[in-house]
């Protein structure tokens, strides 16, 4: 598993670790008062480190290449799942992924931007970074859902919408803007959760719904860290400033009124105990399903446009 | 240190001075340099009469193309603030003033409600690109979204008028949340059965490209405007090619299916006019200019 450079006292640590345990396995020493100590240790290093992570150290969780994805949500969170493909207009994007499955036994529609975690996926995905009929493809989806009377659920994680010669050929903005519209006025709840990255237009492009959640070590603004400390500093190296200024950390977002909640990640953060996550996300999806299946869907639509009606801040005189 | 050494101080107009439009008696075209007068130029909504040319132009140009001296400005209360304490290597709220003081306007948006005609109410927001390069934040969304309703409940037409770099980075999170706003917003209109038509002007790009800009029922567009998604910068260098001649212009965004036409701006009001006159079905023989 690779580690982050703010991660290293407690690699220091657990390094300690492995070695006392080999001495004591070899049966010579009796470590075992020792070994309970420096556990001890790496505990509280652990809630030292994780629990005082800054924006830029969280931007830096929410792209490690062990972290869920989309696809993994899917295969460990939901049953009977079938990717449907295609915007059935140019081709199906690959960096968009969707389908029918159940949750509890109750249908439900799963979209989400997808990664890949070599160089071969990675291409394979482009980066998770969606062109147009990436965008198309999960309102064809959602449409469907809307038809069938049934829930959707977007999970978010991209570096951005792709930006390229043949996303502007076909429109990336428009695709993005068309989904805005038509998800601010679905027919069905929606649920929205950034997984990892939230990158911009790209990201809200599947990320108007009932509820938005971030996890705890993920990211949404406007602009990447990089990409921002680029435009106003002039040079990349501000980036852990810019991730500060931006406000882009899941307890920002939300004490800003931007989302609705946060859902907590094992310590460390989601790659650390994969298990504990899909649990907590099961959990949450339960509870949110239940609460938004209960509403009239006027009122969850009204309530939905409302509430990004109110994002914002500016002087009334 | 340098060969010359300035004796007098440079440019000493203040900026709050400056007019986006020079007011002298000649006009000279920034593309093809032939001289007019003013006075034509201005009569010609701004355009070369040469080459076509269409002079950046803001609110306060567009107010007066289409309704002449008869407009009401809206919202005209809504300021912008700092909701983030952001600082880069200015702070926002110094920025906000600054551009306050060179610019005269408060944001980068006007709304104003008038006649289009006789017959024709319309509403138009209007941004302006001399605000911090026209970007969205808090205030352009706000009055863009007070501006929808407005028209919706006055049964009123709506025209946007974008000019925009796209979302304004000082206000994060907040500019991009003002894209599922205005969207939204237009979808409430849109069931409500009030024509919305979007003008890209020169030029149109990022989160506005990505939500109003591109939702009209009609979108039309001034001639060799830069419309896009991602800047031409962005794109260079992921695809680590030059661009191809036209990329991202009207032309050639009308060409793949996004634009319903380009309308060059002297018959902006005509043209408009007769598309409200049939979308709102008023009878035609009551047009009157």
């Amino acid at each position: 598993m690779s580690h982050f450079d703010f991660e290293k006292p407690i690699q220091d640590l657990i390094e300690q670790l492995d070695e006392l345990t080999k001495v004591h396995e070899k049966g010579k020493v009796d470590m075992s008062s020792k070994i309970s100590e420096l556990e001890q240790k790496i505990l509280v290093a652990k809630k030292e480190v994780y629990g005082n992570l800054n924006g830029w150290q969280k931007v830096q969780i929410s792209r490690h290449p062990e972290r869920p994805y989309t696809l993994d949500y899917i295969e460990n969170c939901f049953e009977n799942f079938i990717e449907l493909h295609g915007d059935r207009t140019v081709k199906d994007d690959k960096a968009m992924v969707g389908g029918f499955a159940t949750f509890n036994g109750q249908s439900v529609l799963v979209v989400g931007q997808q990664k890949g975690r070599n160089t071969k996926q990675r291409q394979f995905r482009n980066f998770g970074m969606p062109n147009p009929e990436g965008y198309r493809k999960a309102l064809r989806l959602m449409k469907m859902a809307e038809r069938f009377n049934i829930p959707v659920i977007c999970m978010i994680d991209t570096p951005g919408a792709s930006p390229g010669l043949e996303a502007e050929e076909r429109g990336q903005g428009e695709a993005i803007a068309r989904n805005l519209y038509e998800m601010s006025v679905l027919k069905v709840p929606i649920i929205c959760i950034i997984i990892g990255e939230g990158a911009s237009g790209g990201a809200l492009g599947i990320g108007v719904g009932d509820r938005v959640l971030m996890m705890e070590n993920t990211w949404y603004s406007v602009i990447s860290p990089e990409s921002c400390s680029s435009i106003l500093w002039r040079s990349w190296e501000h980036k852990e400033k810019a991730a500060e200024a931006l406000k882009l950390t899941a307890t920002d977002m939300l004490a800003n009124k931007l989302i609705d909640g946060v859902i907590p990640e094992p310590l460390g953060g989601a790659h650390n105990d994969t298990a504990l996550t899909y649990q907590t996300i099961k959990d949450t999806l339960e509870k949110e399903l239940a609460l938004l299946n209960q509403k009239p869907i006027e009122q969850l639509i009204e309530e939905r446009i409302h509430k990004f009606s109110e994002m914002g801040e500016f002087i009334e005189k | 240190m340098s060969w010359y050494k300035r004796v007098k101080e440079g440019i000493t107009t203040l900026t709050s001075e400056k007019k986006a439009v020079p007011d002298g008696l000649w006009h000279k075209c920034s593309r093809c340099k032939k001289t007019f007068l003013s006075e034509d130029h201005q009569k010609n909504c701004y355009v070369c009469s040469n080459c076509n040319y269409h002079d950046k132009v803001g609110s306060h140009e567009y107010f007066e193309i289409l309704f002449g001296e008869d407009f009401t400005e809206l919202f005209e209360n809504i300021y912008p603030s700092d909701p983030l304490g952001f600082k880069d290597t200015k702070e926002y709220s110094k920025r906000l003033k600054e551009s306050q003081e060179k610019s005269g306007m408060t944001d980068a948006m006007r709304v104003a409600v008038g006649n289009l005609n006789a017959d024709m109410k319309l509403v138009v927001a209007c941004m302006d690109f001399g605000f911090i390069g026209g970007s969205m934040g808090s205030v352009v969304g706000e009055k863009i979204a007070r501006a929808i309703d407005y028209a919706r409940e006055n049964r009123i037409p709506l025209l946007i008028i974008s000019k925009s770099g796209g979302a304004r980075m000082m206000e994060a999170a907040f500019s991009l949340m003002q894209m599922a706003k205005t969207s939204s917003k237009l979808a409430l209109l849109g069931k409500a059965g009030i024509p919305y038509i979007s003008l890209l002007t020169d030029p149109t790009t990022g989160g506005v490209t990505a939500s109003f800009a591109m939702l009209g029922d009609v979108n039309i567009a001034e001639p060799e405007a830069l419309i896009g998604f991602a800047g031409p910068r962005v794109i260079r260098e992921t695809i680590g090619k030059d661009l191809p001649k036209g990329f991202q212009s009207s032309e050639f965004v009308l060409e793949h299916g996004f634009l319903d036409f380009i309308v060059v701006r002297t018959d902006l009001k005509a043209k408009l006019s007769s598309l409200l006159h049939i979308l709102m079905k008023v009878p035609a023989n009551q047009l009157s200019n």
